[in-house]
């Protein structure tokens, strides 16, 4: 084996070892590195109850409620299997709309709804221009946001 | 090819001819740029979504592909440094660092800026935002580490090997948004199932990404070659073209005096 075979060798090693060790440890982390949890996935009884954590789904079309003299609003987010009841008290990004996709952060109260501190909206990987997205709702063909349904698998 | 490789090998010929190619590569830059940056910022429609905030992403875009991109081009080069024993990877490999720094720095800055009004936060520990800024972290690792030894074999040899562990990190953030739930968004134009992005917003968008590698080209070689010039010299070479450079001068002179 000449000197190059070997240093060629010890670079192939020093890879496959760091990236061995890697997958190892994220495969380790795999639960804490969830950013959010999926309404189904709090259906299901896998969401933390003693601590905040962050719940990401849909806006459910029709379920926002504001309170009329301040910033309290209350909405549905719904993955298309399961949903889960938000309650917020605060300014919503400019994303937030019926229909988007949005991450709260907060707790779970013991009667199952999600008491938020922050919402944050998820954009998803769609861009067009207004007249696309216009055309594309008349025919019914507006891309979903499959995104928390792909990731409640 | 193999001879033509060889030949750019040689710090001699690679001063020579890069000198060559930098005004083109310059130029081929400001013209992508330029069209980009009108194609992008003027005649794209905006956003149906987010309006005209959505233009961020001609500048943000392209930097995070080529903080990936000069990454494992420094990985690369330091590996080929390691192993054949170039000294020319190892002046390309410095002499990347500090782009490909700033292209990151650059990436998670327009982020955060987009960030704040679109998702209400300027930032957020997800698995992608978390990885890149990882990302900056071995890029001024590895620049530290290249300041921190004086002799500039060990310096290229510890910084090869700091790369290559570095660069398991690069499919983690390509992949952290299909992996884990994040909350930045999926890939856009490497999806291939249906167009996520209308083509009016797309050219625009390849068209800056082309322009931003070659500026990182451009950028390359003229660092590698001042570089190459510090490090060479005690050469004959590099005092040949000194003392030539003191020379010419004066004879242009000689020759318009009469």
């Amino acid at each position: 084996m000449t000197p190059r075979q070997r240093r060629m060798l010890w670079v192939g090693l020093i890879v496959a070892g760091v990236s061995a060790a890697t997958f190892l440890a994220l495969a380790a982390f795999q639960k804490n590195l969830l950013y959010f949890y999926t309404p189904s996935q709090i259906a299901a009884g896998e969401a933390p109850t003693g601590y905040a954590f962050r719940v990401g789904g849909l806006v459910k079309k029709g379920s926002v409620h504001r309170e009329p003299d301040s910033l309290a609003v209350r909405f549905t987010l719904t993955d298309g299997a399961a949903e889960v009841t938000v309650f917020y008290d605060g300014i919503l990004p400019d994303l937030f709309r019926e229909g988007q996709g949005i991450i709260a952060i907060g707790r779970l109260q013991p009667d199952g709804r999600f008491q938020a501190t922050q919402v944050l909206a998820k954009h998803d990987e769609n861009y067009m221009p207004p007249e696309v997205a216009e055309a594309l709702e008349r025919s019914g063909k507006l891309p979903p946001v499959d995104d928390f349904r792909r990731m409640g698998r | 090819m193999w001879a033509f490789l060889h030949r750019l090998a040689s710090p001699r010929h690679f001063y020579h001819l890069t000198g060559r190619w930098i005004p083109w590569l310059g130029a081929a830059t400001a013209l992508c740029l330029a069209t980009g940056l009108y194609l992008g910022l003027w005649v794209a429609p905006p956003d149906y979504q987010q309006g005209d905030s959505f233009r961020i992403m001609y500048v943000h875009v392209p930097a995070a592909w080529l903080s990936l991109f000069v990454y494992v081009f420094m990985a690369a080069a330091g590996a080929v440094g390691l192993i054949w024993n170039m000294k020319m990877a190892d002046c390309l490999a410095v002499s990347a660092a500090p782009v490909g720094a700033s292209f990151t720095f650059l990436a998670l800055a327009t982020g955060a800026i987009w960030g704040k009004p679109m998702w209400g936060t300027w930032w957020v520990w997800d698995a992608r935002l978390t990885s890149e800024l990882i990302l900056l972290f071995l890029y001024l690792g590895y620049i530290a580490l290249q300041n921190a030894i004086e002799d500039p074999r060990t310096a290229a040899r510890a910084g090869a090997i700091l790369a290559i562990v570095g660069s398991v990190n690069i499919p983690i953030i390509h992949y952290s948004v299909e992996w884990w739930n994040t909350l930045h968004q999926g890939p856009t134009v490497t999806r291939f199932d249906k167009p996520a992005i209308h083509p009016s917003m797309l050219w625009p968008l390849l068209l800056m990404a082309l322009a931003f590698q070659l500026y990182f080209f451009t950028v390359l070689l003229m660092r590698a070659r001042s570089e190459l010039l510090w490090r060479e010299r005690r050469s004959r070479w590099v005092r040949e073209l000194l003392t030539q450079d003191d020379i010419q001068p004066s004879a242009e002179r000689e020759e318009a005096t009469p």
